[in-house]
């Protein structure tokens, strides 16, 4: 229900921007629909600013340093799921192996995901989603997009994130009280992890849309070389 | 002539550190975070944001390892040909004092982490590399902080910092790009200088 008003308030927004945006004419070739991001990213700001923020200061303030670390765990130990199997797809048996082996540790010694035991092992994190192992089949960008309450997403990254939503257990739970909790818990947890990093770019962007579109397609480009993407040559 | 001997000596101990060997590009970036991270440390000021003594700290420790006009340089492309020297000296000038401003900033953040030094296979004759950092924390997972050198004659400068595989540096290359299109240089070193006025005086 909430999500329906929100995204019929999503929709006026766009209409609202999209004749707007006509007026100005945007001309980066990895950002065609500038005009309906911008306006979507004003909407999330906005969510933001009176929603999301304030719950995730409240959370972080609230929530003594264990309680999120486990919080944090326990997410992460249900992904780490999911990222197996794309490091199996991306053709890294050994991560993906190492992956199993982390999930086991943790649901198992670690108590539910609780605890991190597998990293203090030395089975180190991994991070994959579709999105990436399409990255790493060949397939491209694609236009840009930010989305109302997701966020920036590449076109293949947009497809990546229906998969990635479509195979997450949390979304499978079937007591739609718990289910919807955990939903939130999650998306609070994940928010105030990105407090700190607020107001540096609070700071550093002169323009926060464009700061945050071109951080995004750096960071993703580096996921999908899993940290070493090659060096471009950029005195030219 | 005993005392003129321990006076040559002296003076030879306290010139000494000058000519010392300089150090690698791996053993610097160590040096210098560990120096960096000692006073954060320590200093309860810097832990509650006090921004004005992070800045201290960075001019002071981490500034003269920085090439700024070669950061300057990669953030505008090929714009950077387009201006004059003087136009270049200025942008780099204002250029550093936002990305110092920037770089102290992210240190009041600074909660319990710890630094891990990646393993950097050097040859011994590189003029240009990467050494790659990790930064961890409780409850959160590592983010790469990863930093570009190149060999100044016999010095290591820092030309790129890649947080996360986001370059502090050419992430600006779009705007930048954009605002020399709609203004030219002067233009772009206007922004900077307006941009650099508000932080100063605190309020965005």
């Amino acid at each position: 229900m909430i999500a329906l008003r929100v995204f019929s308030l999503v929709i006026a927004t766009a209409a609202m921007g999209g004749l707007s945006g006509c007026a100005t004419t945007y001309n980066n070739p990895k950002d065609p629909f500038e005009g309906f991001n911008r306006a979507m990213f004003a909407v999330n700001e906005g969510i933001d600013t009176v929603a999301l923020k304030p719950l995730a200061k409240g959370y972080d303030a609230v929530a003594p340093l264990p309680v999120k670390t486990g919080v944090g765990n326990f997410f992460g130990n249900i992904r780490d799921v999911w990222t197996a199997l794309n490091n199996l797809l991306q053709g890294k048996v050994g991560d993906a192996a190492s992956d199993v082996g982390r999930v086991l540790v943790n649901t198992t010694v670690g108590i539910g995901g609780v605890f991190d035991v597998a990293s203090e092992m030395g089975l180190q994190k991994h991070e994959e989603d579709l999105g990436q192992t399409l990255g790493k089949w060949g397939v491209g960008d694609g236009p840009y997009f930010y989305w109302p309450i997701i966020g920036p997403r590449t076109t293949r990254d947009t497809f990546g994130w229906v998969a990635d939503t479509a195979a997450d257990p949390v979304w499978h739970v079937d007591d739609i009280d718990v289910r919807n909790t955990m939903v939130g818990v999650r998306f609070i947890d994940m928010r105030a992890s990105l407090l700190p990093a607020d107001k540096v770019v609070e700071e550093a962007a002169f323009d926060k849309y464009s700061y945050i579109r071109d951080a995004y397609l750096q960071h993703r480009r580096s996921e999908i070389y899993d940290g070493n993407p090659p060096r471009e040559r950029l005195e030219d | 002539m005993k005392s003129l001997f321990s006076l040559l000596f002296g003076v030879f101990l306290l010139a000494s550190p000058a000519v010392a060997q300089e150090l690698g590009p791996d053993a610097l970036i160590k040096k210098v975070t560990e120096d960096v991270l000692t006073v954060v440390r320590q200093d309860k000021e810097i832990q509650s944001g006090n921004s004005k003594k992070a800045i201290d700290l960075v001019e002071t420790k981490v500034v003269q390892h920085f090439n700024f006009d070669h950061m300057t340089a990669l953030a505008l492309g090929r714009d950077w040909k387009k201006a004059t020297p003087e136009q270049k000296k200025r942008l780099a000038e204002e250029f550093k004092a936002l990305l110092v401003r920037t770089y102290s900033n992210s240190l009041t953040a600074y909660k319990n982490q710890t630094v891990v030094y990646k393993p950097s296979k050097l040859q011994g004759n590189e003029v240009d590399v990467l050494i790659r950092t990790e930064i961890q924390q409780p409850g959160n997972k590592p983010v790469q902080l990863d930093y570009a050198l190149e060999k100044q004659g016999d010095a290591w400068k820092v030309y790129d910092v890649v947080v996360a595989g986001i370059s502090l540096v050419t992430n600006y290359r779009d705007t930048f790009a954009q605002e020399v299109r709609a203004g030219g240089i002067d233009g772009l070193l206007q922004m900077l200088v307006n941009r650099n006025k508000q932080l100063e005086n605190g309020k965005k």
